[in-house]
This record gives structure tokens, C-alpha cells and sequence, in this order.
């Protein structure tokens, strides 16, 4: 489904990533961890767009995203959540997982200010879709609520219902459980094991190693911009040299 | 459902529309039982600063961007008919919606060019641009009559029947408004919409969720420039003179102030702001003798208390508040 060969990026002179190449089939949960700095976020934005690569090819689908700008990849069905939670604080709860679905609202603004019975219609269905995965993640009794007020990890789950909304064939999820407690962090795992028994496919970015190695089917270790091992949970865990990026060669030998 | 939940969900469902058809029906009555022409005049010119207070507040309140030169699009809409009208011979009508339409292109080029920039660099654009446009107003004497204006721009007809009093020009300038308005609610209320807010709120964000931010915000630069137009073009017609003194800068800080009291992204609001803001030196005098003073005084101290605007503000931080009180109830 996701297909990456080569892919790099320069920071200047600065190698951010150097030749990462993996594959995410289609239906299954591949994570994407690494030591702080090993290039996480940059490739997440070097896929979805943000960041354009210098080198390689990411292809979803056979087709290749190098080049598109943000919202060409994001209406090809791929969406994401932030790292530090990018909500809309002003609009409400509703508001903003309808955000997720400005790819089916139509686009032409002459459309939207005439308001036809056709768009109305639509803009019905598509509040019906909202409330539904508001539903899901159990926050359907806050809808009308500002995004300002809400705590912490319901915020984290409103930026995850944006993101599953509209029914996106791949969904990028950078770091969904940091600064979450325990309890929260098995309740955004569960909703993981979910989409994943749904059909979409996953790529997550995630340090949080215990929920990783309980739901991920493919596991891609990136260490200073490079893919340093590839496999099965089980696999990578015991892989001498995700080892010694994690824990430094120091106290490896020692 | 009791008859009284009925209700309450009819009037929650119907919500805009009920309000806009309150709103027509008080401006239907209004004419009625004020006849002082110069009361007429005072609310027909908030209603001509409405039509470019809403577009503006799309650009500003919705897409996040500034423009400190839509007093330019206003004065090209108002030359542009008066010199189409009297030196072209053409009908006001057409007039009016042709220059429209060149302001549109105008505004099109200008944004392909001028929205790469964002924040100060965009304020200084637009701001140079209305700054062009009013010299050229005060300079090129054989089109637009220099310093002096430009007069004896006909008023606007249907038929037989001239929009030449304030009392039949009120129905004219506010059918508009109400035509603005209905455009500008829908838009607000679409995926589109939505998208403009999002863009407010966070481009990357916005970008990822789908939104053509360049787009986008050219496309709201583009419609907000049609209604600045609109307006100067009756403008032109309602007072039959124009001066370059009415499209300076400070007319475009004016509009600025008018989103920024009316609110960031509520378009009820602009009423609200341009209504205030209109009437404020007609009401007291100390207001129209240190006119700019206040303006500047209400522009800084609405950004330094609700920097999202006055009623926004007050109405953000309320259902902030009421969220939160019910939040810890729920947790109590």
C-alpha cells in the first residue's frame, strides 16, 4: 500500500534521513520507532507532504506522492494526527471532526454560499458520520463543547475521531498516547486494535514500547535518519543493533 | 416529543433562518415608522459598510489573513461605476456588475501575488496597494476629478422608479446586505467553510485535513473584493459624489476596526461591528472630533483583552465557561 525506496532528506547539509525504505501492507499496523532525532516526524511530514523529500520515491497505491502538496495527499485518502495536537480550539468538538471530512464537503465556494438542497442534504449525512465517531470515542456528549475546553486526552481522542472520520485508507498517527496516563493509553490502544480489525492500514509513530510491541505487526526502526532494522515485534526486540541504539554503545560493551 | 421540546428543536434546527427573516422583517417595518432622512442616511451607510465589513471579516475572521487596502476595492467599485455611468453612458446596472467583475480579476492577480506573503509583510502589501489607489484617485484629474471628486453620478433605477431618497435607497442597500448576508451564513455553515476555519486556526492542519490553503485564500481575497466593490458602486449611486478623501488608509483601518469590534469569524458580529463603529461619531461629538484617537484607543484595547475580537471574544470566553463548569460537574 505505502511503498517508500530511498527516501531522503536534507536539512541544508544536515542528512535528516538517508535512504529509509519499507514497505506498510495494506491492512496491517506498522510502527515506525527510533530514538529521539532519529527522523520520525520528518518522514511522517516528508509523506503526508509537508516537508518535500530530496531524494527517493514514496509511492501509495503505485502512485507517488513525492511532489504533491499537503492536501493533494490528504485527499487521496491519507490523514494524520500531530505530535503536539493541532485542534481547532475555537470551533467545537463537532465542528472539528467535521473538519475531517472537508474532502467530501465539496469544494467550490460558489456551491457552498448557494447552500442547494443537494449540500444540505450532504452536510446532514456528514454530521451524522461526526456524531457517530464522536460516538465511538465516547465523547458524543461533548459535541458542542469549544476544543479549548477540554482535558488533555480527550483532545487526543478528538484529533484521533478527525482523523479516522473520514474513512482514509491510511491513517499516519504521530505519537497518539505521549503524556497520556495508563488508563488512556489502554483506551487509544484498544481504539488502534479497532481500526486496525476495521481495515485501515496504520503506520504509528509511537516511543511508548509496551503498546508497540502489543499491536503492531510490523515494527521499522529508524536511528539517526536511517532504517536500521525491520521485522516482527518479536524480531526487532531481540535485533543487537536496535539495541545498541537504544541504549548507546557504551552500555552495550560495558 | 411534548408540543414544547417540538418547538425547541424547530427553533434550534431553523436557527439562521429564522433570525434572517427577523432581521428582514424589522428592516421592512423600520422605513415605516423612521422617516427622518437623516437617520435613513446614518443606517444606510452602516449598511454599506456591512456589505465590506462581512467580506472582509470572511478574509480576516475565517481565512487569517490581514488586507489593510479594502477602502481601494471600495473606491475602484465607486469610481469605476461613476466614471462608467457619466463619462461611459452605460447603465448603472451594468456598470456596476462590470466593475465588479474587473475588480475581481484585479484582485485575483493581486492575490496570486500578494497572499504568498503572510502577517506584517501582507499588511504592508495591501496597505501599499490602497496607498497607490488613492493617489492615483487624487492625481489622474481628467478621469476621476482630482481632489475635488467626482459628481453627478445618477442614482439607480429600476424602470421608472429611482433609488434617489434615503428612504427608497434604504430598501435597495439593505436587500443587498441581506443577500450578503444570506451568501456569507451558507458559506460558513459548508465544508468550505469549515475549511476557511481551520485555515484560521492552524494552515499545516488545515492542509492535511484537505484544505488548498493558496486557494482558498485567494478565493476569499477574490469574493471579499466583489462585495467591497458592490458596496463603493452604491455607494457612488446613493450619495451621487465620491472624493478620494472617503478611500484613504485610515477608511481601511476603520473596516479593520469594524471586523475587529464585530469579532474574528462571526459574521452576526460584523453587523454589530460596523453598526457601532458607524454611528459612534454621529453620536456624540467628542467622538467624531478625535474620530481616529478613539478608533485606535478601541482597536488596542479590544486586541489586548479579546484579541478575537469584541463579541467573539465575549462569547468565546462564555461557552469556554460554561464547558468547563460543566466538565467539573461531570467529574464531581
Amino acid at each position: 500500500m505505502l511503498r517508500l525506496e530511498g527516501v531522503g532528506k536534507r536539512f541544508g547539509g544536515l542528512p535528516a534521513l538517508d535512504d529509509v525504505a519499507f514497505t506498510a501492507p495494506p491492512g496491517e499496523l506498522t510502527a515506525l520507532i527510533g530514538p529521539n532525532g532519529a527522523g520520525k516526524s520528518t518522514l511522517i511530514n516528508c509523506i503526508t507532504g509537508v516537508l518535500p523529500a530530496s531524494a527517493g520515491s514514496i509511492r501509495f497505491d503505485g502512485r507517488e506522492l513525492c511532489g504533491l502538496p499537503p492536501h493533494a495527499v490528504a485527499r487521496l485518502g491519507i490523514a494524520r494526527t500531530f505530535q503536539n495536537l493541532r485542534l481547532f480550539p475555537r470551533l467545537s468538538v463537532l465542528d472539528n471532526v467535521l473538519t475531517g471530512l472537508t474532502a467530501e464537503a465539496g469544494r467550490s465556494m460558489l456551491m457552498a454560499m448557494l447552500r442547494l438542497p443537494y449540500l444540505r442534504h450532504r452536510e446532514r449525512q456528514l454530521r451524522l458520520r461526526a456524531l457517530e465517531a464522536l460516538d465511538r470515542f465516547g465523547l458524543a456528549g461533548k459535541a458542542d463543547w469549544p476544543a479549548a475546553a477540554l482535558a488533555y486526552g480527550d483532545r487526543k481522542r478528538v484529533e484521533l475521531a478527525r482523523a479516522c472520520v473520514g474513512r482514509p485508507r491510511l491513517i499516519l498517527l504521530d505519537e497518539p498516547v505521549a503524556g497520556l496516563n495508563e488508563a488512556e493509553t489502554a483506551l487509544i490502544g484498544q481504539e488502534l486494535r479497532r481500526l486496525r480489525a476495521a481495515g485501515h492500514t496504520l503506520l504509528l509513530v509511537e516511543h511508548d514500547m509496551e503498546l508497540v510491541m502489543s499491536i503492531a505487526d510490523q515494527v521499522v526502526v529508524l536511528d539517526s535518519g536511517r532504517c536500521i532494522a525491520r521485522g516482527t515485534p518479536d524480531e526487532v526486540r531481540k535485533n543487537p543493533l536496535v539495541l545498541e541504539a537504544y541504549l548507546g554503545r557504551t552500555s552495550v560493551t560495558a | 416529543m411534548t408540543r414544547r421540546e417540538r418547538l425547541c428543536y424547530f427553533l434550534a434546527l431553523h436557527r439562521t433562518g429564522l433570525t434572517v427573516a427577523a432581521l428582514s422583517l424589522a428592516l421592512l417595518v423600520y422605513p415605516l415608522v423612521e422617516r427622518n432622512p437623516y437617520t435613513l442616511g446614518v443606517t444606510n451607510l452602516i449598511a454599506l459598510h456591512v456589505i465590506v465589513v462581512l467580506g472582509l471579516n470572511l478574509f480576516i475572521g475565517y481565512a487569517g489573513q490581514i488586507s489593510l487596502g479594502h477602502a481601494a476595492f471600495f473606491a475602484l467599485g465607486a469610481y469605476g461605476t461613476a466614471v462608467a455611468t457619466v463619462t461611459g453612458q452605460l447603465p448603472a446596472w451594468v456598470a456596476m456588475a462590470g466593475v465588479a467583475a474587473l475588480v475581481a480579476l484585479l484582485a485575483l492577480v493581486l492575490g496570486l501575488a500578494a497572499l504568498r506573503l503572510s502577517g506584517h509583510y501582507l499588511a504592508m502589501a495591501t496597505l501599499g496597494f490602497n496607498i497607490v489607489v488613492h493617489t492615483v484617485l487624487l492625481q489622474w484629474d481628467a478621469v476621476t476629478g482630482g481632489p475635488s471628486g467626482f459628481s453627478g453620478i445618477p442614482p439607480l433605477a429600476v424602470g421608472a422608479f429611482a433609488f434617489d431618497s434615503e428612504w427608497r435607497f434604504h430598501f435597495l442597500v439593505w436587500g443587498f446586505v441581506l443577500l450578503a448576508l444570506l451568501l456569507c451564513l451558507n458559506l460558513v455553515r459548508s465544508g468550505v467553510g469549515r475549511g476557511l476555519a481551520a485555515l484560521a486556526g492552524d494552515e499545516t492542519a488545515a492542509a492535511a485535513l484537505g484544505v488548498d490553503i493558496r486557494r482558498a485564500k485567494v478565493q476569499v481575497f477574490v469574493l471579499s473584493a466583489v462585495l467591497a466593490s458592490l458596496a463603493g458602486s452604491l455607494f457612488a449611486h446613493c450619495y451621487g459624489y465620491v472624493s478620494p478623501d472617503s478611500f484613504d488608509i485610515f477608511a481601511s483601518a476603520d473596516l479593520v476596526i469594524m471586523v475587529v469590534v464585530g469579532g474574528m469569524g462571526s459574521i452576526w458580529g460584523s453587523l454589530f461591528g460596523a453598526a457601532l463603529i458607524t454611528v459612534l461619531p454621529e453620536w456624540l461629538e467628542i467622538f467624531a472630533t478625535y474620530k481616529d484617537f478613539v478608533h485606535g484607543g478601541v482597536l488596542v484595547l479590544v486586541l489586548m483583552f479579546l484579541p478575537q475580537g469584541l463579541v467573539t471574544g465575549l462569547v468565546d470566553l462564555v461557552r469556554v465557561r460554561l464547558a468547563l463548569r460543566r466538565r467539573g460537574d461531570v467529574a464531581a
